[in-house]
């Protein structure tokens, strides 16, 4: 595992070759991560994978966290691992969320409910999601884990072949994992309702 | 021949007529047609036996050749991952267990490991070993279901009765320590619930001694059987490199012949004290996966047979009571106790803000738990990478150009739990 030091080397290093690539290091509870600039992420992932000495060949996992209400609120956790050294690194890009922009903090609540079938390339609803770029060029095994980031958290990943919701349902509205999108129940429709007040879903 | 064949084709032609034609045309030419086939796609589930759970696969078939496939999952997701957002973090468990149901104990190590370096818990040395006890019974009865369904799925119904026939021993010994069959919530935080009770060991050593008679008739019944060799060898092999590039962990990965088990990586518990081995297969076909399953249940037996051995006295749960619930009998007489026990029921202990990711060895991969902590007593992000999620990636490859009837095969070898996968 790298410790602070050690990744003082590494965020010199990179910024080095990609100037403001790495935004911030952080070694705490024996774990180590890189903060980097959301728009740098290839790049960064790339120098990790392939550099020698470093050869963070395998992609653990990819996560998404909404750190709510702070800001830039989304992040993209990527574990990396080295298998020789047995060394673990996190990265997380930093993404804020563009449907906040100009708006107050208080009123961030309506970007629960963009609809799914909106989310193409050009339209609104679109520029109102975060956008990072696909790594699964560079680490196939991302594929799933980077679909259910944005199922979860509306994180659209740019380059990504198959960009569609995986755990929940095609038409669903809103992004579930985010912290203001509230855990409540869904009107189940029975039929038994139906004869006392007819219509009561609606 | 190439000139002549588009405009016969046009004829509506059959495969056999048009080489009929071609050769009658064209005396003493060679003629190579390859079969007409049509591309068929087929809808495999969500609900069907050979599935192991509610997942669908879009199939797309040449004949019985498999060319395409894509897997659709999410038809038991319940938002776990949601629902431990609004729990303390003691009553997490529970949920967490419940994703991989055959994987109960590795879950709960993952979460309470994870929540443990978090609060820089230290638990005691009689907590590890039990733990490691239940972390290896666990994964006997998750490879022992995994062993009859895959043998059902190939028709040998027999070996599927003798599995669960042992699997419950060793849900009998759950019953035994923690109470309950499945879903125990046998760990806690800081340790585990409850101490073994009275003639545990003299059954789990019982236990040992028939599966590992169990085992022998396993192999007995399969190793030489000429359909399951048939049927398993030489199928669904994909190279350890491509394995590595999915993300793949666990059995899998070690039937491609490498060794990896975070067992022997990852320092947790008491698996450094453990003497046992890592099995590998050469090929990494089917046949190679159920040798490593099969190999690694007796390895398995061999840490449990340790455990037993070198069980040390003492407190199975720490006793920093800012994390762990004082004694029963300690609240009758002391205020302090009291106090405790109802602050950590009602509110829960706070973490100190921070984030980790624990993973651990589950009996299909690499289980690894992120907990965002924000300071208050509930977590703010449970995250599991979930072994089955990640390795049905790899079906894809596993299946393409291979017929349909191996792909139910391969899908059984690659052990996926739906719950898990969808959590």
């Amino acid at each position: 595992m790298p410790d602070a030091p050690g990744l003082e080397l590494i965020l010199a290093e990179i910024n080095r070759t990609e100037s403001g690539a790495v935004i911030d290091t952080s070694f705490d509870r024996e774990q180590a991560s890189l903060v980097v600039d959301a728009t740098k992420v290839i790049s960064v992932l790339t120098w990790l994978k392939e550099t020698p000495g470093q050869e963070y060949t395998f992609l653990s996992s990819v996560h998404g966290v909404d750190y709510y209400p702070n800001t830039p609120r989304f992040a993209v956790h990527y574990e990396l691992l080295n298998r020789e050294r047995y060394e673990r690194l996190r990265v997380k890009a930093l993404l804020a969320d563009p449907a906040a922009q100009g708006a107050g903090e208080a009123d961030i609540a309506p970007v629960a409910a963009v609809p799914a079938e909106d989310v193409m390339s050009g339209s609104p609803a679109h520029d109102q999601l975060p956008h990072l770029a696909s790594c699964v060029d560079l680490f196939p095994t991302a594929e799933f884990q980077e679909r259910e980031v944005y199922d979860f958290f509306g994180v659209f990943f740019d380059g990504h072949p198959d960009m569609r919701r995986i755990l929940m349902p095609d038409d669903y509205v809103g992004w579930p994992q985010r912290r203001d999108f509230p855990v409540g129940g869904e009107p189940v429709i029975f039929t038994k309702d139906e004869i006392a007040s007819p219509g009561w879903w609606q | 021949m190439s000139d002549l064949e588009p405009a016969l084709r046009d004829e509506g032609l059959t495969a056999t007529a048009l080489k009929e034609e071609l050769a009658e045309r064209m005396p003493g030419a060679t003629i190579e047609l390859e079969a007409e086939q049509e591309m068929m796609t087929v809808n495999m589930g969500p609900h069907h036996p050979a599935t192991h759970g509610v997942l669908r696969l879009i199939v797309d078939l040449e004949g019985e050749v498999v060319k395409d496939l894509k897997p659709v999952v999410g038809y038991v997701h319940t938002g776990i991952e949601k629902s431990c957002e609004t729990m303390n973090y003691w009553k997490v468990i529970p949920f967490v267990e419940r994703m991989d149901y055959l994987g109960y104990f590795s879950n709960m190590e993952s979460y309470c490991g994870a929540v443990e370096k978090l609060i820089d818990l230290e638990i005691p040395r009689r907590a590890q070993y039990l733990r490691v006890l239940h972390l290896e019974l666990n994964r006997l009865h998750s490879h022992l279901v995994w062993l009859g369904t895959s043998a059902l799925d190939l028709g040998a119904m027999g070996v599927y009765f003798y599995c669960f026939r042992d699997r419950d021993r060793v849900l009998d010994i759950f019953e035994m320590s923690t109470g309950q069959r499945m879903h125990t919530r046998y760990f806690q935080i800081g340790g585990v619930a409850e101490d073994i009770p009275t003639g545990f060991e003299q059954k789990v050593r019982e236990m040992i001694v028939t599966l590992n008679t169990g085992i022998d008739q396993y192999e007995a019944l399969l190793d030489r059987n000429e359909i399951f060799l048939m049927r398993t060898k030489d199928i669904g092999v994909v190279s350890r490199e491509r394995l590595l590039e999915l993300g793949v962990t666990g059995p899998l990965l070690r039937a491609s012949g490498e060794a990896w088990d975070l067992r022997k990586e990852e320092d947790y518990l008491t698996y450094d004290e453990m003497d046992f081995d890592v099995p590998v297969g050469t090929v990494g076909d089917g046949y190679d996966r159920y040798r490593v399953r099969l190999t690694e249940m007796r390895e398995s037996l061999k840490i449990i047979e340790q455990c037993l051995d070198g069980m040390p006295e003492g407190p199975w749960i720490s006793d920093d009571r800012k994390y762990v619930l004082p004694p029963r009998a300690e609240l009758s007489t002391s205020m302090e106790s009291l106090i405790h026990h109802f602050k950590l029921v009602t509110e829960g202990f706070r973490v100190a803000p921070g984030e980790i990711y624990n993973p651990v060895e589950s009996p299909r991969g690499e289980l690894g738990c992120f907990i965002l902590a924000d300071g208050s007593s509930k977590p703010a992000r449970v995250h599991f990478r979930e072994p089955s999620f990640v390795n049905l990636q790899a079906l894809r490859d596993m299946t393409i150009g291979e017929y349909v009837a191996d792909l139910i095969q391969t899908l059984a070898m690659l052990d996926p739990i739906l719950g898990g996968i969808d959590r």
